[in-house]
């Protein structure tokens, strides 16, 4: 077995092992499954606690304006006035009362709400849409309009739906979705940065800790100090591909497992017993089913490839500038000031994914995403867009050749710094190291 | 026959020159040391012929064949800066190390067996290495130097953290390592351990050789010709039959007997000496007073030092 892929092994195997790995492994896909179903399941349960609202109708025009909805019920006591529950609402069971005052069609007077606990927005929402809807009718009313119900039904019937289509180059029409695409773009642009930040720092990390223990000498009088670097390098990519894998794996059994939970209950009902639940998690259902048709055709294999790719590009480009670091320093505590001007294009990479979330076509999203530092993260923002092939081949093959260039520069840093204690280092001491010579 | 040779080595540091034209010649099977004090090119010349680092000219040659890549496997080297990986164990930190100086799994695995039962360390193999003391980890780093049986050993300052059961322990096996065949470059400030076990030595200062030689003929180079007489009987005597010939330093009173240091001068010998005392005093020993090579690595160094100032 040849030396750098005993490195290699060895950087590997001993980060596999690592609880925080297996730990981090585990909890990923979970963590992802949860932020993506969370929402979701909590629009679903209800509140299950019943409200009761007392409505007083000042105007005495309305047959029960506001209906019951859900857990939400809405009473007309008759005979109240608002002097008479504003202080005892309480004792006759109700959370909250209304008053409808005369003339708020006019918006003369305001209606109010009383309630001891702020009132969610549920409610006060349900409350608005009705009242507008009588003062619009109220309003329509007054011009007379002949057959006005009719012509109201008509126009309420009419829904314009917009669908959008992505033509594709071989003129296959792909139904496509704004929404889903922008998930995507957001998840792979974060998740880039995210694996570059934490990969890239461990190999900074592990380079000051080779340095901290003194083995390094040991080391490099058997291997070459470029093989070091790079068989570090190289075997924290494979512990970065090996855990993307076990997360892509989770990811599919929590989401089959998901799937199939949808797909058994159904037949379990009985055909009497449609309720609304299971009409409610049927259209869940087929949600997820056009969501996926929807992934499908943003070619997601593809935009996979070009993630792993855009990774371990930006990753070996990063990684070396860190190893570079990690070399010329003692110990952690002094790496911030070197640190910063490397985190700085991560960062600003992440700013303007966000402006290319928006304008995927536009010249900062097309600079930025063919420039080394920043093209990993803004041109993984920017391809489930379906932007040109040619501008996705360019960027790759100038990632390419860069990190040739940094891994080159970073090598002639490292042979020098990491044989370098107790020297305070600045920049220059840096350039010196990389202009000398050492053979 | 010379196992190791350095020719007229040239290392040019960014401001500074580390090695000025620096001669080493290591006879095989002989343990060599390479003395100087801190900063004077030592780690620099060790990491040339480490191949850790290039020279800028000169040339190193092993049994007369210039040194090329694959003679790393040959040479086994304990730093100065020294260590272990803290979160791996024992045993597979051994394998790994020597793996990467191109031992088999099997061999490596034999060999250390072999250490670890030599040292009565094989509880220690799924130890993590942070759960060890410092001197079990110099142990460890010793046999991982080793363990692929090299024709060249270097040690630089290998007795440094070890206590003085452990600093016997490893100039025993120093020697022993010695005896089956092995040149041992020996690189430190401790000049008594020195003394005890090279055979020949070099001195660099300011980056260039300022000495070299057996240990002996070293001494017998920078001897002062001094005699140490220890006898009984009346000082006077001694000072009355001695003081128109010899050079007498002190005379010193112990308590039965009376120790008188005298400097030879050219062409007198010790036998000279008894000739005119033989029947003055009653003699109880003499010997010739060799300099420490403590003295000599300071003499030596601050000559060179002050010609470097006056030549400037």
């Amino acid at each position: 077995m040849s030396k750098i892929s005993l490195i290699i092994k060895r950087e590997y195997s001993t980060r596999v092992r690592k609880k925080s790995f297996i730990i981090m492994s585990l909890i990923g896909p979970v963590l992802f499954a949860v932020t993506m179903v969370l929402p979701a399941w909590l629009s679903t349960v209800d509140d299950s606690e019943d409200r009761y609202i007392a409505v007083i109708d000042e105007t005495s025009r309305f047959h029960q304006p506001i209906p019951d909805k859900g857990t939400m019920h809405f009473l007309y006591p008759p005979k109240f006035q608002f002097k008479d529950i504003y202080k005892d609402y309480h004792q006759f069971g109700f959370d909250a009362f209304v008053v409808i005052p005369n003339g708020f069609l006019n918006t003369v007077n305001e209606v109010q709400v009383f309630s001891e606990a702020q009132i969610t927005i549920d409610v006060k929402n349900h409350i608005t849409y009705h009242l507008d809807n009588i003062a619009q009718k109220e309003k329509l009313d007054q011009y007379q309009i002949e057959e006005l119900s009719t012509i109201i039904r008509d126009i309420q019937s009419t829904h314009i739906s917009v669908k959008t289509i992505n033509l594709s180059e071989d003129g296959k029409e792909n139904e496509s979705s704004v929404e889903v695409t922008m998930v995507l773009a957001i998840v792979f642009a974060t998740l880039i940065y995210f694996l570059i930040l934490l990969y890239g720092t461990q190999v900074m990390k592990g380079v000051i800790e080779e340095k901290t223990n003194r083995i390094v000498e040991v080391i490099i009088s058997s291997v070459k100090p470029f093989q070091l670097m790079m068989g570090k390098i190289v075997g924290i990519a494979l512990v970065a591909l090996t855990q993307f894998l076990i997360w892509g794996l989770l990811s599919i059994v929590i989401t089959t497992a998901l799937q199939s939970t949808f797909n058994i209950e159904t037949p379990h009902q009985e055909i009497t017993n449609i309720t609304q639940e299971t009409i409610q998690q049927s259209e869940l259902q087929a949600n997820f089913e056009k969501i996926t048709n929807q992934l499908n055709n943003i070619n997601l294999l593809g935009s996979l490839a070009a993630f792993i790719y855009f990774f371990l590009g930006g990753y070996l480009l990063y990684a070396s500038l860190f190893a570079a670091v990690g070399a010329a320093l003692d110990n952690e505590t002094d790496s911030q000031q070197f640190v910063m001007p490397i985190m700085l294009p991560l960062i600003l990479s992440i700013y303007i994914s966000f402006a290319a979330f928006r304008n995927p076509g536009g010249d900062i999203a097309f600079w930025f995403s063919m420039i080394p530092l920043t093209s990993p993260i803004v041109m993984m923002a920017r391809i489930p867009f379906q932007i040109p092939t040619w501008e996705i081949m360019l960027s790759m093959l100038i990632l390419c050749c860069s990190f040739i260039l940094t891994t080159w520069f970073a090598g002639r840093v490292y042979r020098t710094g990491i044989l370098m204690y107790g020297k305070k280092v600045s920049y220059k001491e840096i350039w010196k190291w990389f202009r000398y010579a050492g053979k | 026959m010379i196992f190791l040779e350095a020719r007229d080595v040239v290392k040019q540091y960014a401001n500074h020159l580390a090695l000025n034209k620096v001669n080493i010649s290591v006879p095989q099977n002989s343990i060599f040391g390479l003395l100087g004090p801190n900063g004077a090119g030592k780690t620099t010349l060790i990491r040339i012929i480490n191949q850790i680092t290039g020279a800028d000219s000169g040339e190193i040659s092993i049994n007369g064949k210039p040194l090329k890549p694959s003679d790393i496997a040959r040479i086994g080297y304990l730093p100065e800066e020294r260590g272990l990986y803290k979160k791996m164990k024992v045993g597979e930190q051994a394998i790994y190390l020597a793996r990467l100086k191109g031992m088999s799994k099997t061999d490596a695995m034999k060999g250390l067996k072999y250490w670890f039962e030599k040292f009565e360390i094989q509880a220690w193999w799924d130890k993590k290495v942070d759960e060890l003391s410092k001197g079990m980890q110099q142990k460890i780093q010793f046999i991982v130097t080793v363990l692929h049986n090299p024709e060249l050993l270097i040690f630089d300052e290998p007795f440094s953290g070890f206590d003085p059961i452990n600093t016997n322990l490893l100039k025993q096996e120093i020697l022993e390592l010695q005896k089956k065949g092995a040149t041992i470059i020996f690189s430190t400030h401790n000049m008594s351990s020195v003394e005890e076990i090279c055979d020949n030595i070099t001195l660099i200062n300011n980056s260039q050789t300022i000495l070299s030689g057996t240990i002996n003929g070293v001494k017998q180079t920078y001897k002062d010709n001094l005699v140490q007489l220890d006898f009984a009987g009346a000082s006077d005597a001694l000072k009355n039959v001695l003081n128109h010939s010899f050079n007498i330093k002190t005379i010193s009173d112990h308590h039965n007997h009376q120790v008188a240091t005298i400097q030879l001068s050219k062409g007198q010998t010790i036998n000279h000496l008894l000739q005119n005392v033989i029947n003055q005093v009653e003699i109880h020993g003499i010997k010739e007073i060799l300099p420490s090579m403590n003295d000599i690595f300071i003499k030596v160094v601050e000559q060179s030092n002050s010609n470097k100032a006056n030549n400037n």
